[in-house]
């Protein structure tokens, strides 16, 4: 627990003087526009938005300025920033399946309705340093091939689905209430929605972490990638006033469908299982980490043993909050002063104590 | 309403630009930013589950002649969301349609479906067909 202090101003508006120079660094290199991060480090922007569970990429380019590149710090003054707006509503669910796709990928089927796009990847690069890019290089030319005209490309695990050898998608229940944890303090047991919530703006680190985990056999899940998609969506919003739906633009997201073995149970004979991940932007790693890790905290439902951290939604959703677990962690910096001494003090006695008992000992 | 919400600032100033007369607007509610959550559906096509927020503008307007319009769009842009909610009320007018039909929603449109052939070409260059190669051990 850490106690008010007073005073400390003045060191506190020249410390945050000192910041605003350590932000700008040299002065002979030019200042970084917002318009220049949003562009061009849009991966980043794309983390920010996710984990600050905001999609504007131009706060997001915003936050990382002011962040000085700490994203969790980028990330942290998106949600304040959403604290202070009021809601408007609950959009409609988007329809990846009607996406306009940029990339889509299967490691499951080589030849598939609607086919492969790699799109713009850092898969198949050599990972070699580019010097090129420290010139200012003109963008390689582009290739354009006749798009097909093909209205919606259908999810792989559909496929599967058409022949029963994999699980159901969890039905619509229209009006039945969806869980959001914005509204409502996480309890537990939490429903899938909640947990999706959960993950969807969960820190992408701790999800890596704990996916990876699922692959080395802390809670093993057997998993294929059965489809990564990524492209713009269309969102739309049916506000109360006008009773009608009213598109409010695109969004691009990126979608990941997991493909896990499972050998049946009582109930549910041996057949695929899914764990889903979708997140804003360009966030690969992100959503496949969501979707290994919403399978494995699927044991419970599943009648898997519940063994490994990955499957412990308690533990997971608990700690994959990065705003949360930094404040938590980075608190400790502030003062403690009145609580140390408390602690000192009661070393000292139990110090003292200790002593005295081994004089004793000693002594007899 | 769709095409009001793709318009740029520049294509809704110019597609007002040319009504004669130029409809006059009292705010209804004067344009205002906030927030819709935003939904997934599980495993892309089962119950819904909540994403996360995105930041959207809307605005209401009432002409002088007694149409009201609403817009709604993404991001943050209140000047872009009261030019849309002026156009989609104006559009009720049938002396304003025809005008709004060609200086707005015919090249919006027009663009949009050239940025949209334009990104979907880009990706279809990159579309792969893997081989899977024969392993020589039987």
């Amino acid at each position: 627990m850490y106690v008010a202090v007073k005073g400390g101003e003045a060191a506190i508006a020249a410390a945050h003087a000192l910041l605003d120079k350590e932000r700008r660094g040299d002065p002979t290199v030019p200042a970084l526009t917002t318009e220049q991060i949003r562009e061009q480090l849009a991966l980043a922007v794309d983390r920010v938005t996710c984990e600050g569970s905001l999609y504007d990429r131009d706060l997001a380019a915003l936050a990382i300025k002011q962040a000085r590149g700490d994203l969790i710090e980028a990330v942290f003054l998106l949600r304040a920033y959403r604290s202070t707006l009021p809601r408007f509503g609950y959009a409609t669910p988007i329809e990846t399946g009607a996406m306009a796709i940029r990339r889509r990928i299967s490691a499951t089927f080589k030849d598939l309705p609607g086919g492969q796009v790699l799109g713009p990847t850092f898969d198949y690069t050599h990972r070699l340093l580019d010097d090129g890019l420290n010139d200012q290089v003109p963008a390689a030319e582009l290739t354009h091939k006749i798009a097909h005209d093909e209205a919606a490309v259908p999810h792989v695990a559909n496929l599967l689905g058409a022949q029963g050898l994999i699980e159901q998608n969890p039905e619509v229940e229209i009006g039945a209430p969806v869980g959001d944890l914005t509204r409502d303090p996480l309890a537990f047991p939490a429903d899938r929605d909640l947990r999706l919530q959960s993950l969807a703006r969960g820190d992408e680190g701790l999800l890596l972490a704990l996916g990876y985990s699922t692959q080395r056999g802390y809670g093993r899940t057997h998993p294929f990638a059965g489809e990564i998609r990524m492209g713009h969506v269309e969102v739309h919003l049916a506000p109360e006033e006008l009773g009608f739906e009213v598109s409010l633009g695109e969004i691009v997201v990126t979608e990941c469908e997991m493909v896990n073995q499972f050998k049946g149970s009582a109930e549910s004979p041996p057949q695929f299982t899914r764990g889903y991940g979708l997140a804003f932007g360009h966030s690969e790693r992100k959503a496949m980490s969501m979707a290994l890790v919403d399978r494995a905290l699927r044991a419970r439902d599943l009648g898997e043993e519940v063994i490994a951290p990955a499957q412990d939604e308690e533990f997971v959703l608990s700690h994959v909050d990065n705003v949360q677990a930094t404040g938590f962690v980075e608190h400790l910096k502030l003062p403690h002063y009145v609580d140390f001494q408390a602690e000192l003090q009661l070393v000292r006695q139990m110090r003292r104590e200790w002593e005295e008992a081994n004089r004793k000992e000693a002594a007899e | 309403m769709q095409i009001c919400a793709r318009a740029t600032e520049a294509e809704l100033t110019a597609a007002l630009d040319v009504l004669k007369p130029r409809p006059e607007a009292v705010d209804v509610r004067p344009a205002e930013i906030g927030l819709v959550m935003l939904r997934g559906r599980i495993g892309g096509s089962g119950a819904p589950f909540n994403v996360g927020e995105a930041t959207v503008t809307r605005a209401a307007v009432r002409l002088g002649t007694g149409e009201t319009g609403y817009s709604y769009l993404l991001g943050r842009a209140k000047t872009r969301a009261r030019l849309a909610a002026i156009l989609e009320a104006a559009g009720q007018r049938p002396a304003y349609r025809r005008s709004i039909v060609q200086h707005l929603v015919r090249p919006v449109a027009e663009r949009l479906a050239n940025e949209r052939r334009s990104m979907l070409d880009e990706a279809a260059a990159t579309r792969v067909e893997f081989l899977t190669l024969v392993r020589g051990e039987d």
